[in-house]
């Protein structure tokens, strides 16, 4: 049986090997500058931003001896011999986790009502001028750029100390992340029901209420649950700038080394959070099926 | 012209039971859901201590603040900020880069098609435990092992966004299409080359993709894990705050938003440049 494959004329050949090999070699020589200019930029961060090996290796053994210490009580017991000693202010937990919980959702709810008034503007489709399309979404960039935990500073000033200033901080955070999100929605969706309500004489309002709600409602709902999520988390460490939560708790108990405190308080932490994203996963796939699951 | 024949009603009706006739559960499920959101809302902000009089006053104390931040300046302290944003960078780069060089051999572990289901699920349950925690928990910690100052603040980000990447990696992992390794394995290549060429080309464009979004995300996360103490522009920004230097506040501000948009535009264009322009939406 002769080959299957035909073999190019020699000449040909190294022609076709040639070009691959500079090919290659231009492939190559571009990933090991990427790589080189890569490396600078790490020897640079190094040094700005203080790393000191010797400090890391010397106190490693600090870090892996922090959970040695805080799953000790004061006894020196391991915590789960002794779950009530461990776990002896559950009530007061609780009820900072409940308030955790509270601000994410009044924070959520507020923020998830405002990208809603504003999303229509900030979607290039629906907007009706150019320059509120252009002014909302400055606003939102900004909106989300300053992180929660900045806004929670200025309002803890302005509001005093307590969990209304961590609402108010998640709900502007909240704000831009949602309208953004919301507004790529819309950007996304079919503008032919658009057009058949306004040929019926229908004001701007109407429009986005018959033609393009129905169409991005299911979406935005999937958005909001996705940042209640993620605002859960973000409350959990409101506490630590005074904006209420059970963050001014762990705080505390970090800076003044009660160990079996924060142990405690982050597993109160950590089931909370699993508890949210199992349920607001399993909200998300009874509402939209499968596929919203993410 | 030809004219519509009236609907005959009764019969839609018969044909249409679940339209016509919505059983009450289902007609009255939204109007309920809505209501309990609302009650649940409600009861937030009394238990949460709103009261209009606050809300009122505070808004007033936020707009003297706004006022008073108006125009930005730095004062003298222009350096010493230009120096706490370099380090904010510093911060973000060599966080993400220890978290996506810890987490590669991580993920590997946590990806279906390469471990088995025994050892899956407890790699997934750390990685899960790591990320419910706060970076700015993570830096508080840092904190009493390695002292003040911006090796916390690499360290935390690294420690939770290791949970992340390891998360994401892994998930490309099994996102990867089966048959090019099967190819390589069929033109007599083996595991080594399995991985090398048949996964690695899959799986590192996706990969580099995620880690310079994160970079990005990043250097939002290293401006505030200065606030506790962990280095950074932020540590300048709560001192300001509470010394109530509303001007410096609104500089630094925008010195932060002026560095987000330009990682951002960097790391777009990288990534444009490493998996194209379609795949980065």
């Amino acid at each position: 049986m002769t080959s299957a494959v035909s073999i190019l004329p020699s000449q040909r050949l190294a022609e076709l090997k040639g070009a691959y090999r500079k090919a290659v070699v231009r492939k190559r020589l571009r990933f090991a500058l990427a790589a080189a200019l890569f490396f600078v930029a790490l020897a640079l961060a190094g040094v700005g931003a203080e790393v000191n090996l010797r400090t890391f290796f010397t106190h490693f053994g600090n870090f892996v001896s922090y959970f040695d210490r805080i799953l000790k009580l004061d006894d020196g017991a391991w915590v789960w011999t002794n779950i009530g000693e461990w776990l002896w202010g559950w009530s007061k937990w609780l009820k900072l986790l409940g308030e955790t919980l509270l601000i994410s959702y009044v924070g959520t709810l507020i923020g998830a009502v405002f990208a809603f008034a504003l999303n229509f503007l900030a979607a290039e489709n629906t907007s009706p001028a150019r320059w509120p399309c252009f002014i909302v979404r400055r606003l939102l960039e900004f909106a989300r750029t300053v992180p929660s935990i900045v806004f929670a500073l200025v309002f803890v000033i302005a509001f005093g100390l307590g969990p209304m200033a961590g609402v108010f901080a998640i709900a502007i955070h909240s704000t831009g992340a949602l309208g953004k999100l919301f507004s790529e929605v819309v950007e996304n969706a079919d503008m032919k029901p658009v057009e058949g309500v306004r040929s019926t004489g229908a004001s701007w309002v109407s429009c986005m209420r018959f033609a393009m709600l129905p169409q991005v409602i299911a979406g935005y709902a999937s958005y909001a649950l996705l940042r209640f999520e993620i605002n859960v988390r973000e409350a959990s460490v409101m506490g630590f700038v005074g904006a209420g939560g059970i963050g001014q708790e762990l705080v505390v108990a970090i800076r003044k080394f009660y160990y079996s405190d924060v142990s405690a308080i982050l597993l109160a932490i950590i089931v909370t959070v699993f508890i949210i994203d199992i349920g607001t996963g399993w909200l998300r796939g009874r509402l939209f099926g499968k596929d919203a699951r993410k | 012209m030809s004219q519509v024949p009236a609907p005959d009603l009764a019969r839609l009706r018969a044909r249409y039971p679940q339209i016509f006739d919505r059983p009450a559960s289902a007609r009255l499920a939204t109007p309920a859901m809505v209501l309990l959101a609302l009650g649940v809302f409600v009861f937030g902000l009394v238990d949460l201590d709103f009261s209009p009089t606050r809300f009122i006053l505070g808004l007033r104390e936020l707009g003297w603040i706004t006022s008073m931040m108006l125009p930005p300046d730095p004062g003298s302290s222009f350096p010493v900020y230009l120096r706490a944003l370099g380090e904010t960078l510093s911060i973000a780069l060599l966080g993400t880069t220890l978290a996506a060089v810890m987490a590669l051999p991580i993920s590997l572990l946590a990806a279906r098609n390469i471990v088995p289901e025994v050892l899956r699920f407890p790699v997934r349950r750390l990685l899960d435990s790591i990320r419910g925690i706060d970076t700015l928990i993570w830096a508080l910690v840092w904190i009493n092992v390695v002292g003040l100052g911006p090796f916390a603040g690499v360290l935390a980000i690294a420690v939770s966004d290791f949970g992340a990447f390891g998360k994401l990696f892994s998930e490309a992992i099994e996102a990867a299409d089966h048959r090019e390794v099967e190819g390589i394995r069929a033109s007599g290549g083996n595991a080594l080359h399995e991985i090398r060429f048949g996964l690695m080309p899959q799986v590192l464009p996706v990969i580099a993709g995620q880690v310079l979004y994160f970079i990005e995300s990043n250097t939002r996360s290293a401006t505030i894990i200065g606030i506790v103490g962990a280095g950074g522009i932020g540590l300048q920004l709560a001192e300001q705050i509470r010394v109530l230097e509303w001007q410096k506040v609104s500089f630094l501000i925008l010195m932060i938003l002026v560095a987000v948009a330009a990682i951002d535009w960097i790391s777009g264009r990288l990534r444009f440049a490493i998996i194209g322009r379609r795949a980065v939406a």
